[in-house]
C-alpha cells in the first residue's frame, strides 16, 4: 500500500493511482474501487466513466495546467498532481492555480516524487494530502509541516503576508 | 539598516534547525546525494575541487561592523583564514567541513545573516547600486525595495524548484553600477509622465552561455505593486520556463523563444489576476522598510575643508588615491570612498580576516560602523568626512587596504576560476596576476583611464567576461586551458555584449595581447575618450590586425 498522509496525518488511502492507461476496460481488471486516472485519459473516455461503480478523480502531469480541466473540476473531490521529480516544481503553480484561481475546495494530492525535505512548501501552496515515495518515513514526513513557524509571502495556507500580520 | 524583529529571527533559527536536521539525516544516509544537492545549494554550499563551498548573502550588499567583525571570526575558526567576495554582494568561503556548516549558519544569524538561496534553482540575493542611499544622483534609495524583495523571496514556497537561477537587481542611481541589465528581472526605479516615482522592470537579462540584455516587461508599475509584477513574471517562468535542458532553463531563453510580445501579454495577463490582491504593498510596509535606511546623523559640514585641501597639495599618492577611490557624496562634507581589492598578486576579491576585524574597526571609526559591497568585488564606506580622508588613507595603507587603481585596468573582475571552481575549464586567478604584473605603473594606469577587464574561467561566465570592455574567457582545447579575447562589452546604462576577437590564445601570451590592444586604443584615441568609447567608434578590426599581425 501506498503511504498517504493527509492534514497532517498517516492515513489508510482508498484510491488507486492510475499511472497508464490504454481504455477503460482497466477499471475492473485492475484490483481497486476508486481510481485517479489521467487528466487526457478522463477527456477521452468520460462517457464511459460515468457508469462505473467506484469514484474517479484526475491526476496531472507537472507540463499540464489545471485550467484544462474545465467546467467539470467541480465534480471531482480529489484532484492529484504528479511531481516526476522532486524538482519539477510546476505542480506548485498548478496547486496554487486550482485554489487562488479555480476556487477548488476539494482535496489536492502531490503524487510521484514526493520526499520529506518538500512537503512543507507543497503545503503552503495548497496540498493537503501527500502520496510518498516508498522509501521516506512516515514519521520523518509527519514533522516537515513544522519547519517553518510562519512565512513570508501570501500563500494559500496564509493569504495575508507577513507585512500584513506584523 | 534593516533590523530584524522576532518574526525574521524565529525565519532564521527554523531554517539553521531545519538544515542541521537535513545534514544529519544526509550524513547517516537517510538522505541521497541528489536529493540533498538542492537542500544544501539553497543554504549556498556547493561541493567544490578541494572542499565545500559557502556562500554568505549580504543582502543588497550591506553589512554592519559587527556583521564583518562575524565573517572574519568564520574566516578564522572554519576557513584557512580567508574570504572571497563575489560579483553579486556575496562572500564565499572555500575551505570549510560540511558537518560545521550548520554551526556556521546558526554563528550567522546571531548577527542577522544567513545563506539562504545563494545557490540553487530559486530566487538569489537581491542586489543594487553599491551607492544607494548615498550618491547625488539617486532618484531614490532602493535599499528600502530591495529588502522589501528579500523578504518575498524568502522561503517562497512556489518557487523553490524553479527551471534554473533567478537573480533580481534594483537600482535607483542614474549611473548603474549594479548591471541591472543582465539580471533574469532588472529593476529601475522611474518616474512616470505624473512625475510620480515607481518601478520600470525588464526581464530576460543575463549573461552564462547566451548572453542577453534584458527586456522591458513593465513600462511603469506604481510602487505598491512591485511585488505583483514580480510574481507574475515568475509564475509565467515556472510554469513555462524549460526544463528539458539545463544550458536552456534561464528565463532569457524564455522569452526568446516566446518573443517578448507575447513574453509580456502572459506575464500581464497573470499580473491582472493577482495585482490587487493581499500580496500588494501597503503604505505603512514601505514606510516601515524605508525607517531602516534614514541618513546617519550628518553633522552641518562644508565641502573641501582646509585639511583636505592641504593633504591632496602636499601628498602626491594620497592625491591619486583621492582623484580615483574618493565619489561625490550628496550631503555636503562627506565622501563615498571605494577599497579596491585588486592588490597585485591577491585574487580578486580575496580578504584575510585581520583585513576583515580592521575593516570593522575603520567602519566603526570613519563610517557609522557600515560598509557595503560591490559587483566589482570591492568595498565602500559610505559616509566618509573629507576632512577624515587623509587619516583614513594612511590607515588603508597600513594594511594594504589602499590600492589606487578602482575603475582602472587592474580593477578586474574575475571569478575563482579552476584553482578552486569544479566546473571552469581554465584557472583565472593567475591570468589575472599576469595582467596586474604587466600593468604595474600606477600613472601609466591612469593614463589610460577607465578599462574594465572582466575574467571567467568557464562559459558559464561569473566573471562577467561578456560585458568586460575587455572580457578574457578560459577555454579547453584538447585538454589545454586557452583563453579567448572580446572587446567592447559594458554593463552599465548603455549595456552591451563583448565581441570576440578570434582565435584564442595561450596562457603566456595575455599579457603581451593586453599590449598590443591598449596600443590601439592609445593610437586611435581621440581627446579624452574612453577605451569603450574609442572602440565604439572605430570597431574591432584595427585591434584584429594589430593583435594578429605576423611579427616583422
Amino acid at each position: 500500500m501506498p503511504k498517504l498522509i493527509k492534514n497532517g496525518e498517516l492515513i489508510q488511502d482508498n484510491w488507486t493511482v492510475l499511472r497508464e492507461a490504454t481504455g477503460p476496460d482497466i477499471l475492473t481488471a485492475v484490483p481497486g474501487k476508486n481510481f485517479i486516472v489521467p487528466l487526457k485519459f478522463w477527456k477521452m473516455y468520460q462517457d464511459k466513466l460515468e457508469d462505473y461503480f467506484g469514484d474517479i478523480a484526475i491526476w496531472l502531469d507537472s507540463d499540464e495546467n489545471v485550467n484544462d480541466i474545465g467546467s467539470d473540476l467541480r465534480q471531482f473531490t480529489l484532484i492529484a498532481l504528479n511531481f516526476p521529480v522532486f524538482s519539477d516544481g510546476r505542480s506548485y503553480t498548478n496547486a496554487r492555480e486550482l485554489r487562488q484561481h479555480l476556487n477548488y475546495e476539494g482535496e489536492i494530492r502531490a503524487i510521484g516524487d514526493v520526499l520529506r525535505d518538500q512537503m512543507f512548501y507543497m503545503a503552503r501552496c495548497g496540498f493537503d494530502s501527500f502520496e510518498i515515495r516508498h522509501d521516506q518515513d512516515p514519521d520523518v514526513c509527519l514533522t516537515a509541516f513544522n519547519d517553518f513557524q510562519t512565512g513570508y509571502q501570501s500563500a494559500i495556507d496564509e493569504p495575508n503576508p507577513l507585512f500584513r500580520r506584523r | 539598516m534593516y533590523q530584524y524583529d522576532d518574526y525574521d529571527h524565529q525565519m532564521l533559527a527554523d531554517r539553521v534547525a531545519q538544515f542541521r536536521d537535513q545534514t544529519d539525516r544526509y550524513l547517516n544516509g537517510k538522505i541521497s546525494d541528489a536529493e540533498f544537492l538542492p537542500l544544501r545549494l539553497q543554504n549556498g554550499l556547493y561541493i567544490q575541487r578541494l572542499a565545500p563551498m559557502l556562500r554568505i548573502a549580504i543582502p543588497y550588499g550591506l553589512l554592519s561592523s559587527r556583521q564583518v567583525r562575524k565573517l572574519a571570526f568564520i574566516a578564522r575558526h572554519y576557513d584557512k583564514g580567508y574570504g572571497h567576495f563575489t560579483t553579486r554582494q556575496n562572500i564565499q568561503f572555500n575551505w570549510l567541513e560540511l558537518q560545521d556548516v550548520p554551526d556556521i549558519l546558526a554563528h550567522l544569524a546571531e548577527v542577522e545573516m544567513h545563506a539562504i538561496q545563494t545557490s540553487g534553482n530559486c530566487i538569489r540575493n537581491t542586489t543594487t547600486d553599491q551607492f544607494a542611499g548615498v550618491a547625488v544622483d539617486e532618484l531614490e534609495d532602493s535599499r528600502a525595495y530591495c529588502e522589501i524583495i528579500r523578504q518575498w523571496s524568502t522561503f517562497h514556497p512556489e518557487f523553490a524548484y524553479l527551471p534554473r537561477k533567478f537573480k533580481i537587481a534594483v537600482c535607483g542611481t542614474k549611473d548603474d553600477q549594479a548591471a541591472t541589465q543582465l539580471h533574469d528581472i532588472g529593476v529601475y526605479l522611474a518616474k512616470n509622465q505624473a512625475e510620480e516615482v515607481g518601478f520600470r522592470v525588464l526581464a530576460g537579462g543575463g549573461l552564462g552561455r547566451t548572453p542577453v540584455i534584458g527586456q522591458e516587461v513593465f513600462e511603469f508599475v506604481e510602487k505598491k505593486h512591485l511585488l505583483t509584477a514580480l510574481e507574475a513574471i515568475l509564475r509565467v517562468y515556472n510554469r513555462h520556463g524549460r526544463r528539458d535542458n539545463k544550458y536552456k532553463a534561464r528565463i532569457k531563453i524564455l522569452v526568446k523563444e516566446t518573443g517578448i510580445v507575447e513574453f509580456r501579454d502572459q506575464v500581464h495577463a497573470e499580473w491582472e489576476r493577482i495585482k490587487d490582491g493581499p500580496q500588494t504593498l501597503s503604505e505603512e510596509e514601505m514606510e516601515r522598510c524605508k525607517s531602516f535606511f534614514v541618513d546617519p546623523s550628518y553633522l552641518d559640514i562644508e565641502d573641501n575643508p582646509n585639511e583636505l585641501v592641504k593633504a591632496l597639495d602636499a601628498n602626491i599618492l594620497f592625491n591619486s588615491w583621492h582623484k580615483q577611490n574618493v565619489s561625490p557624496h550628496k550631503n555636503s562634507g562627506y565622501a563615498i570612498v571605494t577599497i579596491c581589492l585588486k592588490e597585485t598578486g591577491i585574487a580578486p576579491g580575496d580578504v584575510t580576516n585581520t583585513q576583515l576585524d580592521y575593516i570593522a574597526d575603520l567602519a566603526d571609526e570613519f563610517s557609522f560602523s557600515e560598509v557595503r559591497v560591490t559587483h566589482h568585488q570591492n568595498l565602500v564606506f559610505a559616509d566618509v568626512e573629507q576632512s577624515n580622508l587623509y587619516r583614513f588613507w594612511q590607515k588603508l595603507k597600513d594594511k594594504s587596504l589602499a590600492s589606487m587603481n578602482l575603475g582602472l585596468l587592474t580593477d578586474m573582475i574575475c571569478c575563482p576560476g579552476g584553482d578552486f571552481c569544479a566546473l571552469a575549464n581554465a584557472k583565472s586567478i593567475p591570468i589575472a596576476e599576469s595582467i596586474q604584473r604587466e600593468f604595474e605603473n600606477i600613472e601609466e594606469l591612469e593614463e589610460l583611464g577607465e578599462l574594465r577587464i572582466n575574467i571567467s574561467g568557464c562559459m558559464n561566465a561569473c566573471g562577467h567576461h561578456h560585458v568586460g570592455n575587455i572580457g578574457i574567457l578560459g577555454v579547453d582545447k584538447k585538454g589545454e586551458e586557452f583563453y579567448q579575447v572580446s572587446l567592447g562589452g559594458s554593463s552599465r546604462n548603455e549595456a552591451s555584449l563583448g565581441k570576440i576577437i578570434g582565435p584564442s590564445f595561450a596562457q603566456e601570451e595575455i599579457p603581451v595581447v593586453l599590449r598590443k590592444i591598449v596600443a590601439v586604443y592609445r593610437e586611435k584615441k581621440e581627446a579624452d575618450e574612453s577605451f569603450l568609447e574609442t572602440y565604439k567608434r572605430v570597431g574591432i578590426d584595427p585591434f584584429k590586425e594589430k593583435v594578429y599581425a605576423k611579427a616583422d
